[in-house]
């Protein structure tokens, strides 16, 4: 163990501040100041120390005492993570506020988990039972969610000696080995260190949404990366938080990066009284929140990834698939910024410091599908909201993100501008699991799906195309069958694409409604198509009415009897354009 | 208090001292010219070899000679309920020839974050009686929505409007107006005193001025002043506080000043690297707390330099408010007041707002509805331009004539028209009448019934 030491202030810049004669090394955790704000070594210069501090610093003055704790930054883990909310350091935030009132004050400690609670402990093993590192021993029922404890994966592990069974406080030990460790319901890991894996898999699983454009079209895998980058007031956030919402993941993590305060009250009012799909219960009770908000302290929000990461990669060795999203990963880049320059060090591409691109490819690859060290699997999926100055996706943190992330959802303020959510741009988003997933698409929704999937975007892209002549020429102007296309493409836009993430029903849409909806539209060209080709005008049919009621469909919740009428009436309505020649 | 006459360098708004005791971060510095006249600044860096100081005025007259006095507590400011119906000057010195505030507290101007876990979420709907705010972009209570404008648009005007209508439907609650201005000019200042005179607006209200001509620093200080108030208004004394800031784009050209008097390494277009956690710093002290009387509304003007959206004052600022108001050129130079143009406004707490029992349950669809046709015909316009109007099919041609209503009838209102959303709503719908019926895809069939003129003028 690195034993304390002690050192005085020199110099005080924002969030950066200077101290001498203090023995440290890299990313030890420091208190600053008489106050003893948290901080974190960053930079060894000679004698000087160079801090980064969690919390505000004005007042603080040279010649006030450092000490260094020896510790890395780091996160406490174990049952009574779930519905809690913390800010970028894990100080719980709910706890903060009997501390210290509804504003965020300085040199207030809290620890990330509840001490004094007791939780029901139930052993797993006996007695004489191996366990190694990663071994379940036992299990806290928390809320719906079962929380499994683990003996620490940096333990030697061995033979279990005894284990208790009862209500205990994280702290007291649950069970001992036979190499003398003593086994608590709680971990402490350093954040900046990815936890250990026995080995990586392939992600050929989707993680279902809901959302008809992302399962359709553009789906992620379990243990994927996503990003989503999109200027502002193109949907980021509705988007990341219907995926929280949504997403059939056990577990979901959600940090507010550098975002807005009342997003995160949101989050916080609604999620208790949403209902998980799957389990029916309250979506808070499989949430975690990290929100560090824009004004709160920037180093603290630099540390907040890495907070969440880490406690998303505890419930993935519980063999959980986890899904995490960050919003924003500009505004984590923009904090590295500020401390890069506040270290006057030399800046890269438009002032972000050189690493960044290393920064943003280790805090990706902390994502996967993995077998734990117990043997089971687990995933945790990164979906990263970007935020591009300006919109403008040829900046660094979207180029370099672009560079990792194995999907890309496109927002886009022009749709977004015509109402048309999720203002997710199909011709420029893309994902790369199609060929991994197909399998899966194969066996669970249909053997037609990934046929219908190509088929959509085959004309989607044909529009797109088409819309070009339009523009120049006006519709009426184009071929009968292309007139056609351009209506059943309006079709997939506005019936398929398009989804109401604040209508109770359209909000999320299973994989089985998802297809049947395609069905529809695809039986709707068919036919079309064949009665052109009848000699029917192409005027007629584009305006049969049967196929008006089918946005209906999206609202409504048992929709089966409808869509199999509507489908009825468009075949009928077909039949009698082509009696009529 | 110690005196200091180790100046070793002034660099525009920047004095560095050498030699001094421990100084503290952000402390308040008061700075004595050699004839007496007194400056206030705040310590930007400290170390034991040298502070740096960043003066809040002009730094003519400050040398070699000048004595500096470091007065060991950050900067606060006295507040207190007279300060309702003065007006002060941009650092909160009375302007008004009234006395001195006497202070019941005094409050640190920095504002600490308010804890997530404590904010109340904003949905009470605040009618401000103009149709493309109250109906496609609505505004609530503890919202954040600034207004993006460009230079000869009547941005105050629109500001005066909503500062003069906005009100709770139905609530009689103790409101007050916090104004403060950035580097306006006099004229603009004449203008805003004037109404506020007209409309007895003043004595609800608290007004910092900081004009064209004041030293530019001093606007880094005076939204933080404006806030700082807002929030003893609001959270101590259970007011509910509408703050209109202008213009913002100057605080920021000042934030870039110092940043370049420091030699710091700029962003984008020589903005400070941390001009968006600047800028959060004030724009998130917005809201609600759970369990308080009062919140704090926000409404900032900004001119977006050459009209350009992407430009870093005003998308930074995009990033961290709940939405904007985007006033455009294109429809004040026909003539149209409040020339805002919906398509790339938003509110981000609109849905909070609305709905059965707050509005009207139809109030989302007949938005979204009213957008995606006025999207649509808009666009047409561009091709009309090229292939003329007949070429047009009958739905496209009464699309386009719905993007002229739309214009004309919508959002065109008279500077003292105050609509009701009852109004607002009927009126969406009057126009969304004149496109048939099976374009209007987003509203369920069940509001047709009921809203639709067609079926409502039946059942009368």
């Amino acid at each position: 163990m690195k034993g304390e030491s002690k050192g005085i202030l020199k110099r005080i810049s924002g969030p950066v501040v200077t101290a001498v004669g203090l023995e440290a090394h890299m990313y030890d955790v420091v208190q600053v100041g008489d106050e003893q704000l948290m901080g974190e070594v960053i930079r060894i210069e000679g004698d000087k120390t160079i801090i980064q501090v969690y919390e505000n610093t004005s007042g603080i003055r040279p010649g006030e005492p450092v000490s260094n704790t020896g510790l890395s930054l780091a996160v406490e883990l174990g049952p009574g993570l779930l519905t809690s909310i913390y800010d970028g350091i894990q100080r719980p935030l709910e706890v903060l506020v009997d501390k210290m009132g509804n504003f965020i004050e300085r040199g207030v400690t809290a620890p990330g988990l509840s001490h004094d609670k007791k939780w029901d402990f139930k052993p797993l093993v006996k007695a004489g039972d191996e366990a190694a590192p990663g071994a379940i021993i036992g299990e806290v029922q928390e809320t719906n969610i079962v929380t499994r404890i683990m003996v620490p994966p940096n333990f030697k592990g061995g033979v279990v000696k005894e284990i208790k069974s009862g209500a205990f406080t994280v702290d007291e030990v649950v069970c001992t080995l036979d190499s003398g460790e003593d086994v608590k319901m709680m971990q402490v890991w350093p954040v900046r260190v990815p936890r250990p894996v026995t080995e990586k898999m392939n992600p050929d699983i989707p993680l279902v949404t809901g959302q008809r454009i992302l399962d359709g079209l553009f789906p992620v895998a379990k243990g994927g990366t996503a990003a989503i980058p999109g200027p502002f007031g193109s949907g980021k956030t509705v988007t990341q938080q219907a995926l929280a919402k949504w997403s059939d993941a056990q577990i979901v993590v959600y940090i507010g990066c550098g975002e807005r305060g009342n997003e995160m009250t949101e989050v916080l009012t609604e999620f208790p009284g949403l209902e998980d799909p799957k389990s029916g219960k309250p979506l808070m009770e499989r949430t975690v929140l990290i929100a560090n908000t824009s004004n709160m302290p920037v180093a603290a929000r630099e540390a907040s990834v890495y907070t969440g990461i880490t406690i998303a990669e505890y419930f993935r060795d519980m063999g959980y698939d986890v899904s995490l999203m960050a919003d924003s990963t500009s505004r984590w880049a923009e904090a590295m910024r500020e401390i890069s320059s506040r270290l006057e060090e030399m800046p890269g591409e438009e002032g972000y410091p050189a690493y960044l691109a290393a920064r943003l490819s280790e805090f990706y690859e902390r994502a996967g599908r993995v077998e734990t060290l117990n043997g089971d699997s687990g995933s945790v999926t990164v979906i990263g909201a970007v935020s591009p100055p300006g919109g403008d996706f040829s900046e660094p943190v979207t180029q370099n993100t672009l560079r990792i992330v194995k999907c890309f959802w496109a927002l886009d303020a022009k749709l977004s501008q015509r109402r048309h959510f999720p203002a997710i741009n199909w011709l420029n988003s893309y994902s790369l699991y199609l060929d991994t997933l197909s399998k899966w698409y194969d066996e669970n929704v249909s053997p037609e799906w990934n046929g219908l999937r190509t088929w959509a975007m085959e004309i989607l892209q044909k529009e797109a195309e088409l819309q070009e002549i339009v523009q120049l020429v006006g519709s009426d102007a184009l071929p009968d069958e292309e007139q056609v296309t351009i209506e059943v493409a309006r079709m997939l836009r506005e019936i398929f694409l398009q989804q109401n993430a604040f209508d109770p029903v359209d909000t999320y849409c299973s994989m089985e409604k998802q297809y049947d909806i395609m069905v529809a539209i695809k039986l709707y060209a068919d036919l079309a198509y064949a009665a052109l080709r009848a000699g029917v005008a192409p005027g007629r049919i584009v305006t049969i009415t049967a196929k008006n009621d089918l946005p209906q469909i999206k609202f409504t919740q048992d929709y089966k009897a409808d869509i199999e009428a509507i489908r009825k009436a468009m075949e009928a309505e077909f039949v009698k354009l082509r009696e009529a020649l | 208090m110690k005196e200091y006459r180790t100046i070793n360098k002034i660099a525009g708004p920047l004095v560095f001292v050498e030699k001094t005791e421990p100084v503290g971060y952000e402390e308040l510095v008061n700075i004595v010219q050699s004839d007496g006249t007194v400056k206030r600044g705040q310590v930007l860096d400290t170390s034991d070899e040298i502070v740096v100081v960043q003066v809040f005025e002009s730094t003519a007259g400050i040398g070699r000679d000048s004595g500096v006095r470091f007065t060991g507590e950050t900067i606060k400011m006295p507040v207190s309920k007279d300060m309702l119906g003065r007006i002060l000057s941009g650092s909160g010195k009375p302007k008004d020839g009234g006395p001195e505030i006497v202070a019941e507290k005094r409050l640190d101007i920095g504002g600490a974050a308010i804890n997530p876990y404590a904010r109340q979420s904003p949905e009470d709907f605040i009618q401000t009686g103009i149709s493309t705010i109250d109906a496609t972009n609505t505004l609530v209570r503890g919202q954040k929505l600034p207004i993006f404008s460009g230079s000869g648009l009547p941005h105050n005007e629109i500001a005066l409007q909503i500062a003069r209508q906005a009100k709770v439907p139905g609530s009689t609650e103790e409101f007050a107006v916090v104004f403060a201005a950035m580097g306006i000019t006099k004229e603009e200042e004449n203008q805003f005193m004037a109404d506020f005179e007209r409309t007895g607006a003043l004595e609800h209200a608290v007004v910092f001025l900081n004009l064209a001509d004041d030293p530019a620093v001093e606007r880094i200080i005076t939204p933080r002043l404006a806030l700082t108030t807002a929030e003893y208004l609001a959270f101590e004394l259970g007011y509910h506080v509408l703050v209109i800031l202008t213009d913002m784009t100057n605080y920021c050209e000042a934030l870039r000043q110092i940043g370049a008097a420091r030699e710091e390494v700029p962003g984008r277009r020589g903005y400070p690297g941390y001009m968006y956690t600047d800028l959060a710093s004030l724009y998130e002290r917005a809201g609600l707390i759970k369990g308080e009387k009062g919140s704090v509304t926000q409404l900032s003007i900004l001119t977006m330099p050459g009209d350009d959206i992407t430009h870093p004052i005003p998308d930074l600022s995009g990033y961290i408010t709940e939405g904007q108001i985007v006033v455009n050129r294109d429809l004040h130079r026909k003539g149209i007041y409040p020339p805002i143009n919906v398509l790339p406004s938003l509110s981000r707490l609109m849905n909070a707002g609305i709905g059965e029992g707050k509005t009207r349950e139809d109030h989302k669809k007949v938005s979204d509805q009213m957008y995606a046709g006025y999207a649509e015909g808009n666009d047409l316009r561009g091709l009309v331009a090229i292939v003329g109007k007949d070429a047009l099919s009958e739905r496209d041609q009464l699309l386009l004539e719905f993007a002229d209503h739309f214009e004309n009838r919508f959002v065109r209102q008279g500077h003292d028209e105050d609509r009701s959303i009852e109004e607002s709503l009927d009126l969406g719908w009057e126009l969304l009448a004149t496109l048939p019926e099976e374009l209007l895809v987003r509203i369920d069939r069940d509001l047709i019934r009921k809203f639709h003129p067609k079926y409502r003028s039946k059942e009368a």
